[in-house]
């Protein structure tokens, strides 16, 4: 670890911080659905024209109309794209003849681009095809970044007492006035970096030794600007952004960094913006960069310290463990990488998580079991903000009132659908990694603690829609493919319901005044709070689990 | 007060303890989901120690055993809280009973005949006769003659009340005692409804509903317990896979470490104390919900007369006209009062006293006192030596003086025209012909109010005074006591307005209130306290009654619900964060034997796995007892900013919460050690 690379990475996240509050506040504009807006001036026109091909009415929905939109629309997206990838090799724009994919494959694969997880059972270059790729993932790519973003707009507009607002124009909004043109730019960019962006097949090449090589291309930096922004995490190619082509250097490294970030760090502004005081998103930006920094030191001491084994042999290992990373980014951007694509869960990866360290295999399991250090596009943020009414229920009942939460107050009604939530994360790791282990044990290649690390991370990396793969799973087979894409749906909707059910019942309160008795959302002590309630709730589920896997792994080297 | 017992009465502590082991019914236990956890793994727990290998377990006999009582202890340690929290509400609610027990009732027959009846056949709309060392028979409204009760039995007031009929003073109690002359009365209540029933089932909590807060509360409890279930049940199979064994006891004691057990069997006490604080402060909640609303009030309406002033007008000053000294006005104020029991008479020597200013005593021996009229508007005394001293208003004053020749200082108007405006009353002070002076008299703020409104501000509490007085007088009061607003010249509807007005922006609005006119207001407002002297009517639309008709106390009740909450706050964070240490005591005891390098987790240094297992064990357990007085007492409440109160009791319950169990698992282990 250089003092260098370490400026490289207080250098990140100096940008990462500058640009939260200013794209926080153009979020906020862009679904504010005042008529006085600068931008539905610019984008009025294409949006109207949308909704009037489309046959969308822009009128208010109720909580109940607005999940049932979310869920429908995505149900039969998820279904549209099975049946592409089912029919692939029979459908255009195919050049290398990838064959169908397989049902189990294809019901994963599905589920997994619709539920922004991208957890590939395939490789990219050979499973699916050009027209998979380009078209239907793609697709996939903007609309479930798309659908977070609407979620968390509806679920903030919840909160502060507005009405849900309506589905379909939030998620055209989060297409034409974020992800596209972000997108858009950041192609261009990419293409400037070195990547490719082609819909020639792969090309066959005589080595200088005369050997005949097959390198792999497409439309890459489509991919990969959408792949990053929208946390979406899936691979054009199978090895991920650890590919020369899907990753050509420190800058491209950066500027992947900064999609991740960018829209999930620019939630709580937005937030604090729509419930009209800023410092209420910032106390909550602030509590959660704590917890990344946190992160991101744990790893990279973990990272830099290497394995102690090989350090007794004697090996020379100035730059930290380097199995199983690119030489291109070094152990540091190795091991932010890992931290940042498990806390914005986009799942996207540039090394091996498998070969981190015990304890650097454990930063990017915590982030993804907590899910709330930012956290994935849109969900993350209303999973953060469920958290909040957590911390506001207790910090509450402990200076003598009902909690209340913006004004509205906390009750039994919304706790209970908040238990319910609660729930769903430890059941969706737990139970699968539990029942993987005892019936498939033969499909999991390590023994001991890393092998049990390797199912506990692929269910976590599902339930929380990250997608990254600790690999070293053969996980392409029937149980695997149908056991992660039920956790994945799961993971995905369900809070999505009772969430926005806990907005629906807040909204319809009558607010209460702020007085001096009221207890404030918006200071550091709240924050304290906050961050203590995410870290022991999540430490007191899966302690154990890990205990068993990299901490064990960890104590026994 | 006699009637507010010691928490521990042996009778209570006693029956408390049968009904621990009573409330085991597994069909009791299922409604606390908490506890049922622990009792169901004490069930398996037990069969293991008749069959230590049922589930193909290895671990001695003797940990089962061990594990067993424990658990059982925890059951009944939560149990007893409970029970000792309900029985102090039924050892009151017997001692009710008891006056209730066979009253018998002179019925007025149609033809004004009357007839002996026990109490229990009267119904709504007989009327009944009460006499002199009688108990009244049942709820009713005095309609024919005035008599004084002891209610003692019921407020634990042992001065008699007056009531009449017509007006605020005209309900009457059954199980009340008349001590002095006779009353008709027309009942009110059918049996079985009566206050005094109502009263009973109250207090010994038969009827008690779970409050919202409650239920809120309880939904993430249970939630915690299921996460909690699914990490225990799901580590079996994890372990599995590394070839680690676990054993079934083992695995229920981490279960019952993890759940909130310490909430979980203290919930209940804490809500049914924070019922019974309320009644041993003598204000009888109709509701847990009204207590728990009463800690979210936003406003207080409050009646200026006899809560924030005393109600009669005081001597506050003595103003002299021009050519007279103070003195002197304030000698012969004086000399009028000498033989005046009126409140304003008393108030005036008060006032010589404190001023410091001397009179002759015995110039009044001999003299008549002459009681004040409605028609002549003064009360004095006639001296001996012949010389006519008279007080009164001014006007009146004024005439009696002209009528004996004497003349009228002209600076006299200006005087009482000041006084008046101030929001004060002005007494002329006359000798013979000669005005000597104005006493000011004013409607005095009780003492220690207006800390109290200042007390309610920070807490975050506005306050709005109602009174019939001209807006100069309610403001000057308003003023003095410091309260937030003030409605002048009020009239019943005007509160419920106010009322109304409040809630419509969100706010929670409490109120005092006695009369009849009241009662609409009273149902308006989210917590209404009546007066227990005010009529059936005001009580009925009330959530709460005050026995002790002190209108003041709702400012204590308002506290009583604020720590209500934050004694269930305290102790579920308290609860969780205990989760750490138990953690730390026992996940590196369940692998230690397989995976030795555990031991680094193991950061107490307990001495063994079991007994790192048992001390866990026990520290769950007998937390609970130990914090029996706090859930009882509730926590200490002290009116504060909500930011530093919230920093105090995270510091204490919260970080406290961590802290403990590191420090009473590793003092236990100590212990337990030298047994294993």
């Amino acid at each position: 670890m250089t003092t260098l690379s370490i400026i490289a990475i207080l250098v990140t996240l100096l940008i990462v911080v500058a640009l939260a509050k200013p794209v926080g506040l153009y979020l906020a504009a862009a679904f504010d659905y005042g008529s006085g807006s600068r931008l539905n001036r610019v984008f009025g026109p294409v949006e109207r024209l949308i909704y009037r091909i489309g046959g969308i009415r822009e009128e208010n929905q109720s909580w109940k109309t607005y999940a049932a939109s979310l869920i429908c629309s995505n149900a039969v997206m998820i279904f549209l794209i099975y049946l592409v990838l089912r029919f692939q090799g029979m459908l255009p724009l195919n050049p290398a003849g990838i064959p169908n994919m397989e049902p189990s494959l294809a019901f994963n694969t599905a589920i997994s681009f619709m539920a922004n997880t991208d957890l590939q059972h395939y490789s990219g270059e050979s499973g699916a095809s050009y027209l998979s790729q380009a078209s239907v993932l793609v697709f996939a790519m903007f609309v479930s970044p798309a659908t977070g973003l609407a979620l968390v707009m509806a679920f903030i507009r919840g909160l502060t007492g507005k009405g849900a607002g309506n589905f379909f124009v939030d998620l055209i909004r989060a297409l034409t006035r974020v992800l596209l043109p972000v997108a858009f730019v950041s192609a261009l960019l990419f293409v400037f970096m070195g990547v490719p962006q082609t819909f020639e097949p792969a090309a066959t090449v005589t080595t200088l030794e005369g050997a005949q090589q097959t390198i792999a291309r497409g439309p890459i930096a489509s991919f990969l600007a959408i792949k990053e922004l929208g946390n979406n995490g899936g691979g054009f190619l199978g090895v991920n952004s650890a590919h020369p082509f899907e990753n050509p250097s420190g800058l491209s490294n950066l500027l992947q960094i900064l999609l991740m970030m960018l829209v999930t760090t620019a939630l709580p502004f937005a937030y604090g913006k729509m419930a009209g005081s800023i410092k209420q998103g910032r106390v909550l930006f602030v509590s959660m960069l704590v917890i990344l920094i946190v992160m991101t030191g744990i790893s990279l001491t973990a990272e830099s310290a290497g394995n102690p084994v090989l350090n007794a042999l004697g090996v020379q290992h100035a730059q930290g463990s380097m199995e199983g990373k690119e030489v291109r980014f070094g152990e540091t951007q190795s091991a932010f990488y890992s931290v940042i694509t498990t806390a914005a869960e986009t799942g996207a990866v540039n090394t091996m998580h498998d070969t981190l360290t015990p304890i650097g295999g454990l930063v990017p399991l915590a982030n993804m079991m907590l899910n709330t250090v930012f956290g994935g596009m849109g969900v993350g943020f209303v999973n953060v903000l469920m958290y909040a009414i957590i911390a506001v229920f207790l910090s509450g009942l402990m200076v003598g009132r009902t909690p209340e939460f913006l004004g509205r107050k906390i009750e039994g009604k919304e706790m209970k659908l908040i238990a319910v939530t609660l729930l769903i994360q430890p059941f969706l790791i737990l139970v699968p990694t539990a029942i993987a282990l005892a019936t498939h044990p033969e499909t999991i290649s390590n023994p001991g603690f890393h092998g049990l690390t390797q199912a506990l991370y692929e269910y976590t990396s599902s339930a929380a829609n990250n997608g990254s793969g600790f690999e070293g799973l053969s996980d392409a087979n029937t149980f695997w493919n149908v056991s992660t894409g039920i956790v994945m749906f799961l993971g995905r909707y369900l809070s999505m319901v009772t969430l926005l059910a806990v907005a629906g019942s807040l909204a319809a309160k009558k607010p209460i005044p702020e007085s001096s008795g009221t207890f404030r959302t918006d200071t550091a002590m709240f924050g304290a709070v906050f961050v203590g309630i995410v870290l022991i709730v999540g430490a007191l589920t899966f302690f154990p689990a890990v205990v068993l896997g990299p901490i064990a792994e960890q104590l026994t080297l | 007060m006699d009637k507010k017992k010691s928490m521990l009465s042996g009778e209570i502590a006693s029956s408390a303890l049968k009904q621990s082991f009573v409330k085991l019914d597994p069909r009791i236990m299922a409604r606390n989901p908490v506890m049922f956890v622990v009792e169901i793994g004490f069930l398996i727990t037990l069969l293991l120690c008749f069959a230590p290998g049922a589930f193909g377990g290895t671990v001695p006999r003797w940990f089962n055993i061990v594990t067993a009582v424990i658990l059982l202890l925890t059951l009944l340690f939560a149990n007893f809280a409970e029970a000792l929290a309900e029985g102090r509400g039924k050892a009151q609610a017997d001692s009710l009973k008891k006056t209730k027990k066979d009253i018998s009732a002179n019925k007025l027959g149609s033809g004004g005949a009357i007839k002996v009846v026990p109490a229990s056949e009267l119904r709504k709309g007989d009327f009944v006769v009460v006499a002199a060392g009688e108990l009244i028979p049942g709820d009713g409204e005095v309609v024919e003659g005035l008599a004084s009760v002891d209610e003692s039995a019921i407020t634990g007031e042992s001065a008699p009340v007056i009531k009449e009929a017509g007006g605020d003073f005209s309900s009457v109690t059954g199980g009340t005692k008349v001590v002095s002359d006779r009353i008709k009365v027309r009942i009110t209540a059918d049996p079985g409804e009566s206050f005094l029933d109502r009263m009973i089932s109250l207090v010994e909590g038969a009827k008690r509903q779970k409050t919202p807060n409650e239920i809120a509360l309880n939904t993430v409890l249970v939630s915690l317990t299921l996460i909690f279930m699914i990490v225990v049940v799901t580590l079996p199979f994890l372990s599995d896979f590394l070839n680690i064994r676990m054993e079934i006891p083992i695995l229920i004691a981490l279960l019952v470490c993890l759940i909130p057990t310490t909430i979980g069997g203290l919930l209940s006490a804490i809500g049914i104390a924070g019922m019974d604080r309320v009644t041993q402060f003598n204000v009888l909640a109709m509701s847990g919900k009204a207590v728990e609303a009463s800690g979210d009030i936003n406003t207080i309406i409050l009646d200026k007369t006899g809560t924030i002033t005393f109600g009669n007008r005081m001597a506050s000053e003595f103003v002299p006209v021009r050519g007279i000294r103070e003195e002197e006005t304030a000698y012969w104020a004086a000399i009028s009062s000498l033989k005046d029991e009126t409140p304003e008479g008393r108030s005036v020597l008060e006032l010589m006293k404190k001023n410091g200013f001397s009179y002759d005593e015995n110039l009044g021996d001999g003299g008549e006192f002459v009681e004040f009229k409605a028609e002549t508007r003064m009360s004095g005394i006639d001296l001996e030596d012949g010389r006519i001293v008279r007080k009164g208003a001014v006007d009146a004053v004024k005439q009696w003086v002209r009528s004996r020749g004497g003349s009228v200082p002209d600076d006299l108007d200006a005087a009482s025209n000041a006084i008046a405006t101030a929001g004060g009353t002005p007494l002329a002070v006359a000798v013979d012909s000669r005005i000597y002076g104005l006493i000011y008299l004013k409607d005095t703020v009780k003492p220690g109010m207006k800390e109290r409104f200042e007390q309610m501000r920070r807490m975050g509490i506005k306050t709005i005074m109602c009174t019939g007085d001209n807006p100069l007088t309610a403001a000057t009061i308003a003023r003095e006591a410091g309260v937030d607003d003030f409605i002048a010249e009020s009239k019943p509807e005007d509160k419920i307005a106010v009322i109304r007005r409040e809630q419509a922006e969100g706010k929670l609005v409490a109120m005092t209130g006695d009369g009849t006119n009241d009662a609409p207001a009273l149902a308006q407002a989210d917590v209404g306290i009546a007066m227990n002297s005010g009529t059936v009517a005001a009580k009925e639309a009330a959530n709460m009654v005050d026995l002790d008709s002190d209108p003041s106390k709702i400012i204590e009740v308002v506290a009583i619900g604020k720590q209500l909450l934050m004694t269930r706050g305290a102790l579920t964070t308290f609860s969780i964060a205990n989760d750490v240490a138990k953690y730390f005591a026992i996940i590196p005891a369940m692998f230690m034997i397989a995976i030795p390098q555990m031991q680094t987790l193991n950061i107490m240094r307990l001495d063994s796995p079991l007994s790192a297992i048992l001390s866990a064990l026990i520290f769950n357990a007998i937390i609970i007892p130990l914090l029996i007085p706090l859930a009882m007492r509730g926590v200490a409440y002290k009116p504060m900013s909500t930011s530093r109160l919230l920093g105090k009791n995270l510091l204490i319950y919260g970080f406290g919460g961590i802290v403990a169990p590191f420090v009473g698992i590793k003092l236990i282990d100590l212990a337990v050690q030298l047994f294993i």
